[in-house]
C-alpha cells in the first residue's frame, strides 16, 4: 500500500470531517457569501486549527475570491487546500540523519502524548532500513516507563541503555551515546519522561539532557521530536513555544491520528513558530508511524 | 498570546459608559468577545454557540448594575452560567452500601487512567476504605507492571491474571469479596471511542461487575474533539462522572466545559500532577475563570461590587486622572482600597499587575501605615493638601508634630504620593495605547 493509499484509509474519517464539511459547507450553495465563509472557518476551528490561524486562512481565502472573482462555492474548495498548505509547507521535512553515526534523536512532550510508542516504532522503521539502533531509557520517573521501552525494544530487536527507577535521566543519555560510540549505532533514541512545559524545574532537567548529547557527539542532538497527541486543542502552541526554547525542537510527531481528531492546532504550530510535522501515528502496532507528506497528506484530505 | 477577555471587554464598552440597560449591541459586541476567548479555551464551536445564545437571551435589557460597569456585567453573567453549567456542587462519589463498591476508570490512550486510579486509592484510604486495584490493561506494553509499581508505592494491592479483561474484573470482584476489600477500583485500557471492538469489551466489563461509578478520565488539554469522546463514551456505557487530569499545565481547559454539556455528568476530581497525591476535588468556579482567562479578575469584580461606593468611584476616577489629583483624594483612595482587604493581594489579582514588582512595592502599605497617613493628612492645612508641593522643611516638622509622627513618616508619605502620581500618569497614557503590549489590569474604577 502505497504512502498515500495508507494514509487515505487511515485518515478516511480526517477526510470525512475536515473536507467533508468543507463538502457539506460548499455544496447546494449557489454563491459565495458571508454566511458560507463564517461555515468554513467553524470547519476550521472544528479542527482545532485555532481562531487566529483559522481568521487567517479565511481572510486569504476572501481576499482570493476577491482577486480572481470567483463565483462558484465549488471553485472555494482547492482555495482552501492552497491555503493551508501555504502554512504547512508543500514538501515534506525528512528527519536530518547526520554523515557521521551516530543520529542523536531526542523524544519530548507532555504526558502522556506516545512518545514511548513512537520510539518502538522508529526503531522498527530504521531497522527496516537496515540500521542498528539503540534506546535510552532517560524517563527514569514514571512507573515501569523502563519495562514499556524494554517490550517495545524487543518487538524491534534492538538494545536498550537503561540505569534504575530515579536515576539521573542525563547519566543514562550519557551511557547510552559511550554505547553508541563504542558499538557503532547508527541512531540513538532517546525516550525522556512526559513533562508538562510549564514545569521549570523539569524543563532544565531537558536541558541538561540536551548539554549532555550535545557535548558527546558533534552536532547531536540532530533532531528533537516534539510528540503531540492529535486530540490536543490549543494548548499544543505552548507546548511547542517552551518546549523549543528549552530543547530546540526541530520537528513535531502527530499521535493518534486514528482517532477522530483532526489533529489541526499543528497549523496553528506550524503558522507560529515553523516547526514541521515529521511523522503522524496512527496506531498502536509497530508500523502504525508514517513519514508526513504535507501535499499527500492534502490530497488524502481534499482530492 | 491571548489578552485577556476582562482587557477586551473594556475595549469594547469604552463607549459605552453610564448607559441604564443593556442593549442588544452592547451585549452582541461583548459575546464576539466571550466567542472567542471560549474558543480559543477549546470549548467545541458548537458548545460555544448555544452557550452565547443562551448568555444573550439572558443578558440583552438587563439593568447595568449600579455599582458595576457594562463589560463587569457582561463577564459577570458569563461567569455564573459557566459556573452553573460545570455544575455547582463538586460532586462525590457513588459508594455502594453494599461492599465492595465497583469504580471503572475509561478512556482514551494515555488520558491519565493508570495514574488516576492509584490516586483515587490514596483518597479511599483516607476515607478509612480498603481499596483493590485491577490491572485490566491487557494491552499497552507494562500497563500491569505499571499499575503494580504504583500500588507498591501507596501500599494497594493490585489484583491482576491471564484472563481476559472482562475476567480480570470479576476475579477481581471475587477477590475483593474473599478479602474483604470494599472498594474495587478497574483500570482499563485506553481505546479510542471508535474501536467498535474494545468499546464493546467496557460493555461486558460493566456486565459483568456493575460498577457504581464508571468516571471518564480525560486529558484537560483535549481541544475540539472532547465532544465527540465523551458522547461516544457516554452513550455506549452511561457514563457516572468525569475526571479532568493535567490541569497543572497552563491548559485553558475548555474540554471541561464540552464535557460537561454533551454527557451531563458532574466533574468529579481535577488531576493536579503526577505524583499520587495530586488528585482534587474539581472546583466548577476556578475553572469558570481559567477557561475565561482572566485570573481572579472576577474576584475582584465582586469584592469591588461588595465594598465599593460606585457614586464616589466614578468621581475619584476623574480625579485620578486629572492632574490636579492630591492627597486629599489619596487618602480616599486608600481608604477604598484598604475595604477591598489587603492591598497587595487586591492589585496580585489584577492581570499585569501581581508581576509588576515596582507596583507592589508601592503599594505596600498595611493597617499602621493607613492610620499614620490618615494622621498626618489631617494634620496638614487645606492648601497643603491640594498641593503637597509648598509643604518644606518647617511645614513637614509642623505636620509631623501635630500628627504624633515623625519627619520620615512625612518625607515617606509625600513621595509615595509622588510616586503614586507618577504610575498614575503611566498607567494612563498606557490606557491610551501609548505603550502597547504591554498588558494592564485596570482597576474597577478607572
Ligand atoms: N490510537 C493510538 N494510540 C497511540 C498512538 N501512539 C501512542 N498511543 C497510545 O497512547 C498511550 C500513551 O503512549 P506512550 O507512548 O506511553 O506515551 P508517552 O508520551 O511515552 O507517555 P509518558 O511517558 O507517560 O509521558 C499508549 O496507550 C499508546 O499505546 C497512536 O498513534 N494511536
Ligand atoms: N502533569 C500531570 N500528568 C499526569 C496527570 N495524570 C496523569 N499524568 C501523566 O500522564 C501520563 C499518562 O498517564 P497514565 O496514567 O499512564 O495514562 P493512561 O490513561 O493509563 O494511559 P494508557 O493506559 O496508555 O491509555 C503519565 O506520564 C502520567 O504521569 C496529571 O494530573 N498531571
Ligand atoms: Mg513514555
Ligand atoms: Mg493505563
Amino acid at each position: 500500500m502505497g504512502f498515500v493509499n495508507k494514509l487515505r484509509s487511515s485518515l478516511t474519517k480526517v477526510r470525512r470531517s475536515l473536507a467533508g464539511a468543507v463538502e457539506n459547507v460548499v455544496s447546494g450553495r449557489r454563491e459565495i457569501d458571508e454566511s458560507l465563509y463564517e461555515e468554513l472557518e467553524d470547519a476550521l476551528i472544528l479542527a482545532d486549527v485555532g481562531v487566529a490561524a483559522a481568521q487567517e486562512i479565511m481572510s486569504r481565502v476572501r481576499k482570493r475570491v476577491k482577486e480572481l472573482r470567483l463565483k462558484d462555492p465549488m471553485q472555494l474548495k482547492p482555495l482552501f487546500k492552497e491555503e493551508i498548505l501555504r502554512i504547512i509547507g508543500v514538501e515534506a521535512a525528512p528527519l536530518f540523519l547526520p554523515k557521521e553515526p551516530p543520529a542523536v534523536i531526542l523524544m519530548v512532550g507532555v504526558n502522556g502524548t506516545g512518545k514511548t510508542t513512537s520510539i518502538g516504532k522508529l526503531a522498527c522503521y530504521f531497522r527496516e532500513q537496515g540500521k542498528k539502533v539503540l534506546l535510552a531509557a532517560a524517563d527514569t520517573f514514571r512507573a515501569a516507563a523502563i519495562d514499556q521501552l524494554e517490550v517495545w525494544a524487543k518487538r524491534a530487536g534492538v538494545d536498550v541503555i537503561k540505569q534504575r527507577e530515579g536515576s539521573d535521566p542525563a547519566a543514562v543519555v550519557y551511557d547510552a551515546l559511550q554505547a553508541a560510540k563504542a558499538r557503532r549505532v547508527d541512531v540513538v533514541l532517546v525516550d525522556t519522561a512526559g513533562r508538562l512545559h510549564t514545569k521549570t524545574n523539569l524543563m532544565e532537567e531537558l536541558k541538561k539532557i540536551r548539554r549532555v548529547a550535545e557535548r558527546e557527539v558533534p552536532g547531536a542532538p540532530h533532531e528533537v521530536l516534539l510528540v503531540v497527541d492529535a486530540t490536543t486543542g490549543q494548548n499544543a502552541v505552548n507546548q511547542a513555544k517552551l518546549f523549543s526554547e528549552a530543547a530546540g525542537v526541530t520537528g513535531i510527531v502527530l499521535t493518534k491520528l486514528d482517532g477522530t481528531a483532526k489533529g489541526g492546532v499543528v497549523v496553528a504550530v506550524k503558522n507560529a513558530f515553523e516547526i514541521p510535522v515529521k511523522f503522524v501515528g496512527i496506531g498502536e502496532g509497530v508500523e502504525d508511524l508514517i513519514p508526513f507528506h504535507p501535499g499527500e497528506f492534502a490530497a488524502a484530505i481534499f482530492d | 498570546m491571548f489578552s485577556s477577555l476582562g482587557e477586551k471587554l473594556q475595549e469594547t464598552f469604552k463607549r459605552l459608559k453610564g448607559k441604564g440597560k443593556l442593549t442588544e449591541q452592547d451585549v452582541d459586541a461583548a459575546l464576539r468577545e466571550v466567542r472567542v476567548a471560549l474558543l480559543e479555551a477549546d470549548v467545541n464551536f458548537k458548545v460555544v454557540k448555544d452557550f452565547v445564545k443562551r448568555i444573550r437571551e439572558r443578558a440583552v435589557g438587563q439593568e447595568v448594575l449600579a455599582n458595576l460597569n457594562p463589560a463587569h456585567q457582561v463577564v459577570k453573567i458569563v461567569r455564573d452560567e459557566l459556573t452553573a453549567l460545570m455544575g455547582g456542587e463538586n460532586a462525590r462519589l457513588n459508594i455502594a452500601p453494599k461492599p465492595p463498591a465497583v469504580i471503572m476508570l475509561v478512556g482514551l490512550q494515555g488520558s491519565g487512567k493508570t495514574t488516576t486510579a492509584a490516586k483515587l486509592c490514596v483518597l479511599l484510604k483516607k476515607q478509612g476504605r480498603r481499596p483493590l486495584l485491577v490491572a485490566a490493561d491487557v494491552y499497552r506494553p507494562a500497563a500491569i507492571r505499571q499499575l503494580e509499581v504504583l500500588g507498591g508505592q501507596i501500599q494497594v494491592p493490585v489484583y491482576s491474571s491471564d484472563k481476559s479483561p472482562v475476567g480480570i474484573a470479576t476475579g477481581a470482584f471475587e477477590e475483593a469479596v474473599r478479602k474483604g476489600n470494599d472498594t474495587v477500583v478497574i483500570d482499563t485500557a485506553g481505546r479510542l471511542h471508535i474501536n467498535e471492538e474494545l468499546m464493546k469489551e467496557l460493555d461486558l466489563i460493566k456486565k459483568s461487575v456493575k460498577p457504581h461509578e464508571i468516571l471518564l478520565v480525560a486529558d484537560a488539554m483535549t481541544g475540539q474533539d472532547a465532544v465527540t469522546v465523551a458522547e461516544t463514551f457516554h452513550k455506549r456505557l452511561e457514563l457516572d462522572g468525569v475526571v479532568l487530569t493535567k490541569l497543572d499545565g497552563d491548559t485553558r481547559g475548555g474540554a471541561a466545559l464540552s464535557i460537561r454539556e454533551v454527557t451531563g455528568c458532574p466533574i468529579k476530581f481535577a488531576g493536579v500532577g503526577e505524583k499520587l497525591d495530586m488528585l482534587e476535588p474539581f472546583h466548577p468556579d476556578r475553572m469558570a475563570d481559567r477557561i475565561l482567562g482572566m485570573g481572579d479578575v472576577l474576584t475582584l469584580i465582586e469584592k469591588a461590587q461588595d465594598t465599593f461606593d460606585i457614586q464616589q468611584a466614578s468621581e475619584m476616577q476623574k480625579r485620578i486622572k486629572s492632574a490636579d489629583f492630591n492627597l486629599e483624594d489619596f487618602l480616599v483612595q486608600l481608604r477604598q482600597f484598604k475595604k477591598m482587604g489587603p492591598l497587595e493581594q487586591v492589585l496580585g489579582m489584577l492581570p499585569g499587575f501581581g508581576n509588576m514588582k515596582k507596583v507592589r512595592d508601592q503599594f505596600q502599605l498595611d493597617e499602621r501605615d493607613l492610620v499614620l497617613t490618615e494622621a498626618i493628612i489631617n494634620s496638614m492645612t487645606a492648601e497643603e493638601r491640594r498641593r503637597p508641593d509648598v509643604i518644606d522643611g518647617s511645614r513637614r516638622r509642623r505636620i509631623a508634630h501635630g500628627s504624633g509622627t515623625t519627619v520620615q513618616d512625612v518625607n515617606r508619605l509625600l513621595k509615595q504620593f509622588g510616586q503614586t502620581k507618577k504610575l498614575i500618569r503611566q498607567f494612563t497614557s498606557m490606557e491610551k495605547g501609548v505603550k502597547k503590549g504591554v498588558k494592564m489590569g485596570r482597576f474597577p474604577f478607572m
